[in-house]
């Protein structure tokens, strides 16, 4: 499951993610960071059922946490399965079946919204 | 009864009489070559009568001409807005050509020409605003309506350049992403791009123009269409052919006409377009059954500014469509930008037309002429060069002096830019005003010029053209670029004044 998890250095004065993996004993794996001098978010995957002790983990360490379902979404009608997103993601979420039909593996997704902008067909975006 | 094609040839009525039968055998470009390798040559010409072929992607060269019906009073309509994307009007009065790639003057490159024509193949109304300066016979100055398709005299579809024999794909040696028409290209070759449906493209099943040519029937948008002739730029003495191609726009459908925008490019339109090819000869037969092993273009680099763009190596469609390639002993991921399932759709449609008897087959009026070849521009005004602008007193440093001595020296030389020198005069660095600021305002044991100065100096040559360096200056953020022989000797400087001076408006320093 992924879990993005958001902080300001106000309230967070830890290694938060490495406070939590010692803590709670469950690898976390950091798929994405973006880490400013006053704040930062961090986007984790856990396994599933790990999510919940992690989660109680971080708040109790003074971050906010949420859940991410679905992040990339496709519009079937506007997609053409081009394929110009395929070779952008960092990931490979993106690739053909046998019939040359996009497919997408989500889980694989760390939201860097590369393929958003690649799309030429305006096809891709996040689902908030 | 097939025995008398044993001459080895097929005429085009005979292949005619046979779709109006009902007895044609017709086959897609991608089941071709699987037919031929098992029947042989001869048998494949006498058994199928039709090749499809097919492709789905970016064609900018796109556009439509307009008769819009007059207006009362009438008027000569001389500039032409549809949805503020603004179309050519200076042909007859109400009539006018939209450009696909055409960006309209409210939403920049979220809406263009190609959205204009797929709203009104949609059925979305579009606003037609136009003005003139008013004539005796066309007394009106302004019109402004709204218009579906329905309500135009003519919408015919005309692409001036299409169907590209051959594409490059593309990659990117620089260290950073470049938006371009071949899509989002990552630094240091991180993916190539291409486009093309290989063995369903059409002109690569027919590449000596046997069947491809003037007043051939094709598939365009959905609907019947004609080869006007060879396309504009079309270059066939070097594998580079391209088709002009016309349809009827008011019979077109969005599932092959599709807006689509290149980030950082601009506007674009997707178009299916399709060929049948009459399997009249043996040649026919050869060239139809090639296979995506036997396609091969370029990988060029479009790191590199200029029209020569150096190939990097060549590659066949087989490996393009695999999705990974090698280059330069790295695995690098592909994909295209156009799409192969589309590309299948309209051949397999083209198919299912001529099964039905619903398109005539026609050889060319007028045949390709397969010893032109397109120039580059003769530009008679030569670009400028680095060397024309720059400024040639340039006060440099060595990485040994101390920050005072550089502090002294930019006070001096009324510049901001100190380029650092080795001990042979070669390029290593480059120091700033604010570089040596820093240093003198927080003194610590940093006191030669080597310790503040950046060691990453973005360059330029004497003979670059100023508009690649005014580009550098832009992306990098800074305001001198140090002009180095090729011995990194520095013999200039360029700077944001220089290119002012210059550039003027274009280029705002
Ligand atoms: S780039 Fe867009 S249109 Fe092309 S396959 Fe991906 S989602 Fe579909
Ligand atoms: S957001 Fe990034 S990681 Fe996710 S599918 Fe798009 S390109 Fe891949």
């Amino acid at each position: 499951m992924k879990l993005m998890v958001s902080f300001s250095r106000k309230k967070v004065s830890e290694p938060i993610i490495a406070r939590a993996v010692m803590d709670t004993g469950v690898l976390i794996n950091v798929e994405r960071a973006r880490i400013e001098p006053t704040e930062g978010d961090v986007l984790i995957d856990v396994p599933d059922e790990s999510a919940r002790t992690v989660c109680m983990k971080m708040r109790e360490l003074g971050a906010t946490v949420s859940v991410l379902r679905d992040a990339i979404i496709r519009d079937e009608d506007e997609c053409v399965d081009c394929g110009a997103c395929i070779s952008v993601c960092p990931q490979e979420a993106f690739s053909f079946d046998s019939d040359w039909k996009l497919s997408l593996d989500q889980p694989r997704c760390v939201l860097c919204g590369r393929c958003i902008q690649a799309c030429p067909h305006g096809a891709l975006s996040l689902q908030k | 009864m097939r025995d008398k094609y044993s001459t080895m040839e097929k005429s085009i009525d005979e292949i005619n009489t046979r779709i109006h039968d009902g007895n044609a055998r017709v086959v897609t470009a991608e089941e071709m070559p699987d037919i031929v390798a098992e029947l042989g040559e001869e048998a494949a010409l006498r058994e199928v009568d039709v090749v499809t072929t097919g492709t789905f992607g970016a064609m900018c060269s796109s556009g439509a001409f307009f008769n819009f019906g007059h207006a009362d009073p009438p008027i000569r309509m001389e500039r032409v807005w549809l949805n503020d994307v603004e179309a050519y009007g200076g042909i007859a009065a109400v009539d006018a050509y939209i450009g696909a790639t055409q960006q309209s003057t409210t939403q920049g490159d979220r809406y263009g020409g190609a959205h204009v024509i797929e709203d009104l193949i949609s059925g979305r109304s579009i606003e037609l605003r136009a003005i003139s300066r008013g004539t005796d016979c066309y007394p009106r100055r302004t019109v402004t309506t709204n218009l579906l398709l329905e309500d135009f005299n003519d919408a015919t579809m005309l692409n001036p350049r299409n169907a590209y024999q051959c594409y490059n794909a593309a990659t990117n040696s620089t260290d950073r992403i470049l938006h371009t028409y071949m899509g989002t290209l990552l630094p240091n070759c991180g993916n190539v791009s291409y486009s093309g449906a290989g063995v369903l493209s059409p002109l690569a099943n027919d590449p000596t123009y046997r069947v491809i040519g003037s007043g051939v029937p094709i598939f365009l948008g959905g609907a019947q269409g004609m080869i006007v002739g060879e396309g504009t730029q079309s270059s066939p003495a070097t594998g580079f052919a391209t088709l002009m191609t016309t349809g009827d726009l008011t019979r077109m459908s969005p599932d092959y006409i599709r807006a689509a925008t290149f980030q950082g490019y601009g506007v674009t339109m997707y178009v299916g377009l399709g060929v049948p090819l009459p399997v009249t000869d043996l040649t026919v037969v050869r060239s139809t059954a090639v296979r995506d092993e036997d396609l091969t273009t370029g990988i060029v680099d479009y790191g590199v500014p200029y029209r020569d763009r150096p190939t990097l190596r060549r590659i066949s469609y087989a490996e393009l469509k695999s999705g990974r390639i090698e280059l330069d002993g790295e695995e690098v991921k592909t994909s295209s930008l156009s799409s192969y399932r589309k590309a299948r759709e309209v051949a397999e449609t083209l198919k299912n037309w001529v099964e039905m008897g619903s398109i005539d087959l026609a050889l060319p009026t007028r045949r390709v002429d397969r010893t032109r070849r397109t120039h580059p521009m003769r530009e008679t005004n030569l670009v400028p060069r680095v060397r024309e602008v720059m400024e040639t007193k340039v006060v440099c440093i060595t990485e040994d002096e101390p920050i005072t001595e550089a502090a002294l020296k930019l006070l001096r030389g009324e510049t901001n830019h100190l380029p650092v020198l080795n001990g042979d005069h070669r390029l290593v660095g480059i120091v700033t005003t604010y570089d040596v600021t820093k240093a003198v305002a927080r003194p610590d044991d940093r006191v030669a010029v080597r310790d503040v100065m950046t060691r990453k100096v973005v360059r330029t040559t004497p003979e670059e053209a100023v508009d690649i360096a005014a580009q550098k200056l832009d992306r990098n953020n800074i305001s001198a670029l140090p002009v180095v022989d090729p011995q990194n000797r520095v013999i200039g400087m360029l700077t944001a004044l220089n290119l002012g001076k210059l550039l003027g408006g274009r280029w705002k320093a």
